[in-house]
């Protein structure tokens, strides 16, 4: 002991031991940590005062809650609300199921056109889809009601988008791949030597499947059926664009009307704050849900798998797959292209109908499409860079353990995937858009908002790849001599390179295509794409509107086809986990 | 002047000590190998020395120099050292070359001065023609030889290596431990080698330091280790033994069902104490009873069961009615049936008195 205090006595001789021992990842830590309270803390910390303060006095009050939730039109809204998300979460399990289930489990024939086209519904932006669903199914113009008239000499139209029902059908044609996803995520482990298992007892095919294999997926179709609902109760575009019209809002479209003149930003901030509840409080459900694994019955390697030969029920399954396909992709995909290239969508497909001039008029005549265009593809990118160095960052620091509490950045980097767009952006608006700051209207308040948006994907699929790189990859770097520093840039970003291509794409797709958080915090010049549509939506000039949407799609899909190839097949259909 | 000391070194994870209380002296170029069971603190102790892990207790210095203690460690990167890992952490994005040549270039070498040390370095590890190879075209052997050259060719103060074989098969393994202690003899680098294969710690090692649960159980080179080891988990965990357990009372050693005399052992126990004894099965000697004694112990047994190995005979024989039985070794020629009465003798010089108590 008399050794080991005067060599303490040694060390602590000067600041100088001391300086040299000193370890800077501290000081990054702490600058992370700022950014992370930034980012996310205070926006959802001014939200709730907001709803809480008067705005002149500063005085606790609840006049906001009061006057948000007095008013029966408010009410119903958010009982829409309700009924849409569960009306959609039901619809999309029944779509997506047979599908999930015939692409893993059986030998149903087009598996893979069946992923692709799956994957086109994926990508597809809700409010392209609901645009298309107008040009389908509207009372009178819709084709499906042309062709309808046409074939029966009817009067009456066969449907209606403009309707409660109209609404879910369009937001559950883009939500129920989450639930193929989550429930082929969860079939691709279930090993046929346990249906096999069944099977030897006795059991059919039929009785196998739903006694055995759908029990055992059971609660990922509920987790990716939860997803959904809050999916359909977040979403503001297609409610927008169709129940608008329709005369009725829901939950978002209402928290908009909050925001046109008069501004109202307190009501607005007291009336998100069910969304923002249901949300996490949904997530937590959903997460002890999947983590029950003894239930889920994963057997590691996956053992053997065999499709189920389906016979004759093979078509049956092949119709329903396609008919919801036709419906998701097919259909709206063709009646998008022919509104953009028609001079009138109406009038059909014949060559005198053809034209370029929408498009021309888009980029060269209209004042603000074409910057639209731009500043969605440069917000993208910006947002994207922002979003995997900071995820990467913390990704990093969290599992390599380099500072205490790094955990503590983790969860704030992971939190708003419990936050709907329109609740952030609402708290963006309330902490950065009045002074000293004022940042409405910038870019850079929509590059923060879209990157503390998808901070999240970014980091699980960070952590994810740093997680799969051997710690000592870096020892061996830092024992000959070099720095933390030197080992990230020589050994860690080189060998990350390809799962961040694969991030930075995850995060610059939904970032092109956000429409609630830009539309609460976008100015004249900060326009994006999908602002524009919406704008454009409102004039009604559908031909314009397709047009700006196929540019959207075509560009979208270039990209995703890029990250198929550099990344491979199933990069945007794997489960994101929220590791 | 030890190059590399442990001062009361430990180390702590929340509640468990993963290392307690270790203090060890290596002197300059020599080769040290730290052996024991799964989870008993190797590769802890040998990350707290290249600096990765800080200990909560205790002092290491290298060199007469601190560089670590509980409130400051220097970090990894300023020490001078090299390492050896068990996953041989090449790295994949850089060729053989460039693996070699990295230490080199962060101190700051001029390319040709580089070029010329790695080129000397990959002669020595037999991977020249090799060079420009990416290590996923190499096999496991050559890997381990990249991660051997690029820890030498910087010219450490210490090596040092975490199991740098294990992920090897058997017949590599072996060459590969010749070819490190062909190396430490020609370069002569202070080294520190974790294994928790005994073997190949007796093979490489000057001296080896056993450990169990945190703790150093003895420190000794290879031949005293296996001959004279001090506790009853040395004596387990290096080679196969034999235990008696029993008293020593009036000059004899009492144990279960027989009696031998005290005064040939040493240390002689005392009277009165408890007594464990290791005997190895290789030190056992059987024979028939017409035969003429050597040994001053004898003791008359019977054989309860035998296994052939062709190099030998694995015999399982009862020293006395009732008593638990001895494992002896014999070679392929004593041949005894089962059930027939032998006479086992013993030499106390070959037999090691453990620290009674011990576990
Ligand atoms: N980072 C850590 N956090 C908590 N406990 C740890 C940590 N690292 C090691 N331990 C614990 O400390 C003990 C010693 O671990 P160590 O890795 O040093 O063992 P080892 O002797 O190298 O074993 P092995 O032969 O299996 O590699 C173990 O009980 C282990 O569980
Ligand atoms: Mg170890």
């Amino acid at each position: 002991m008399t050794l080991g205090g005067a060599v303490r006595g040694r060390l602590a001789g000067g600041i100088v031991a001391r300086l040299r021992h000193f370890d800077p990842t501290i000081l990054i830590w702490l600058a992370i940590a700022a950014v992370l309270i930034l980012l996310v803390v205070n926006p959802l910390f001014r939200l709730i005062l907001t709803s809480l303060q008067d705005p002149v006095t500063g005085a606790l009050t609840f006049d906001h809650y009061i006057y948000a939730y007095g008013r029966q039109r408010h009410l119903t809204a958010l009982l829409y609300s309700l009924w849409l998300g569960l009306a959609v979460a039901a619809i999309s399990v029944v779509l997506a199921v047979p599908i999930a289930w015939a692409v893993s489990r059986t030998d149903m024939p087009g598996k893979g056109a069946t992923r692709i086209l799956l994957l086109g519904a994926f990508i597809t932006p809700p409010y392209l889809g609901a645009i298309s669903w107008i040009l389908l199914a509207g009372p009178n113009a819709g084709w499906l009601n042309q062709v309808w008239r046409f074939l029966t000499g009817a009067e009456a139209a066969l449907v209606n988008v403009y309707t409660f029902w109209g609404l879910v059908i369009v937001i559950a044609l883009y939500s129920f791949p989450y639930v193929f996803i989550f429930t082929t995520a969860a079939l691709d482990v279930v090993s046929s030597e346990m249906e096999d298992a069944a099977n030897i007892l006795g059991a059919g095919k039929w009785q196998t499947t739903f006694r055995i294999t759908l029990p055992l997926v059971l609660p990922a179709i509920l987790g990716g059926a939860m997803v959904t609902f809050l999916e359909a109760i977040a979403l503001f575009g297609t409610p927008a664009l169709i129940g608008l019209p329709a005369r009725f809002t829901v939950v978002t479209t209402q928290l908009y009307q909050f925001f046109s003149h008069p501004v109202r930003v307190e009501a607005a901030a007291a009336y998100a704050m069910p969304l923002l509840l249901v949300t996490v409080l949904l997530f937590w459900v959903q997460q002890r849900l999947l983590r029950r694994k003894g239930f889920v019955a994963l057997t590691g390697k996956g053992g053997e798998r065999r499709p189920i030969r389906l016979g004759r029920w093979r078509w049956a399954l092949l119709g329903h797959t396609w008919l919801v396909l036709s419906l998701a992709v097919i259909l709206p995909y063709a009646v998008l292209a022919q509104a953009a290239f028609a001079k009138a969508w109406g009038q059909g497909f014949s060559f005198g109908n053809l034209t370029l001039a929408n498009f021309g008029y888009l980029l060269f005549e209209h004042q603000s499409a074409a910057r639209s265009v731009l500043n969605s593809f440069t917000y993208g990118a910006a947002t994207a860079f922002l979003a995997i160095g900071l995820g990467l960052a913390v990704a990093y620091i969290a599992v390599r353990r380099l500072v205490p509490f790094a955990r503590v950045l983790s969860f704030l980097a992971m939190a708003p995937f419990v936050i709907p767009g329109i609740v952030l952006a609402i708290g963006f608006y309330a902490a950065y858009a009045p002074p000293p700051l004022s940042l409405y209207g910038t870019s850079t308040i929509l590059i923060l908002a879209f990157a503390t948006r998808f901070l999240p994907i970014a980091y699980a699929n960070s952590a994810a790849a740093v997680r799969a790189l051997n710690p000592e990859m870096e020892d061996a770097v830092r024992i000959l001599g070099g720095t933390r520093m030197t080992a990230i840039r020589r050994v860690v970003a080189p060998l990350l390179k390809q799962s961040l291509v694969g991030a930075w794409l995850l995060v610059f797709i939904p970032a092109t295509r956000e429409l609630s958080t830009a539309l609460f915090l976008s100015g004249p010049n900060t326009r994006v794409m999908s602002v524009m549509l919406f704008d454009l939506s409102e004039e009604g000039k559908f031909e314009h509107l397709s047009a700006l949407g196929l540019m959207l799609l075509v560009v979208t899909v270039v990209i995703v086809a890029v990250g198929y190839r550099v990344i491979g097949r199933d990069f945007m259909l794997r489960q994101q986990g929220s590791g | 002047m030890s190059k590399l000391s442990l001062r009361e070194v430990s180390c702590a994870f929340g509640d468990t000590l993963a290392v307690d209380r270790i203090s060890l002296d290596i002197a300059e170029g020599e080769f040290v190998s730290l052996l024991g069971p799964s989870g008993c603190g190797k590769t802890t102790t040998l990350r707290m020395i290249a600096g990765f892990i800080r200990p909560t207790h205790g002092t290491i210095a290298v060199g007469g120099r601190v560089l670590s203690t509980p409130e400051s460690s220097l970090p990894p990167e300023r020490r001078g050292m090299s390492m050896i890992f068990q996953s041989y952490a090449i790295w994949p994005n850089m060729t053989v070359a460039e693996n070699v040549g990295f230490g080199l270039a962060i101190r700051g070498l001029g390319a040709s001065e580089v070029r010329a040390q790695v080129d000397r370095m990959l002669g020595v590890v037999r991977l020249g023609d090799l060079r420009e190879r990416y290590p996923a075209e190499l096999s496991g052997g050559q890997q381990q030889r990249v991660a051997l050259g690029r820890a030498m060719v910087v010219n450490p103060e210490v090596l040092l290596l975490d199991e740098p074989l294990s992920n090897l098969d058997a017949n590599l393994r072996e060459e590969m431990r010749g070819e490190i202690r062909r190396l430490h003899e020609e370069f002569r680098y202070t080294t520190v080698y974790v294994t928790h294969d005994q073997a190949e710690a007796m093979a490489t090692s000057d001296r080896i330091v056993v450990m169990n649960r945190g703790r150093i159980e003895q420190v000794a080179d290879p031949f005293t280790l296996y001959n004279r080891p001090r506790t009853r988990f040395v004596a387990g965990f290096i080679g196969r033994t034999n235990f008696l357990a029993g008293r020593c009372n009036g000059g004899a050693l009492h144990f279960a069902g027989f009696s031998l005399p005290a005064a040939p052992l040493t240390p002689r126990p005392e009277e009165g104490a408890p007594v464990l004894l290791s005997l190895r099965p290789q030190y056992l000697r059987l024979s028939g009873e017409a035969a003429p004694a050597t040994a001053p112990w004898r003791l008359q047994g019977r054989i309860l069961h035998r296994t052939y190995l062709g190099e030998q005979w694995d015999y399982l024989v009862e020293p006395a009615p009732g008593a638990a039985p001895l494992r002896v070794v014999a070679p392929p020629t004593a041949v005894h049936e089962v059930g027939a009465s032998v006479r086992i003798e013993i030499d106390p010089a070959q037999v090691a008195v453990l620290e009674a108590g011990a576990d």
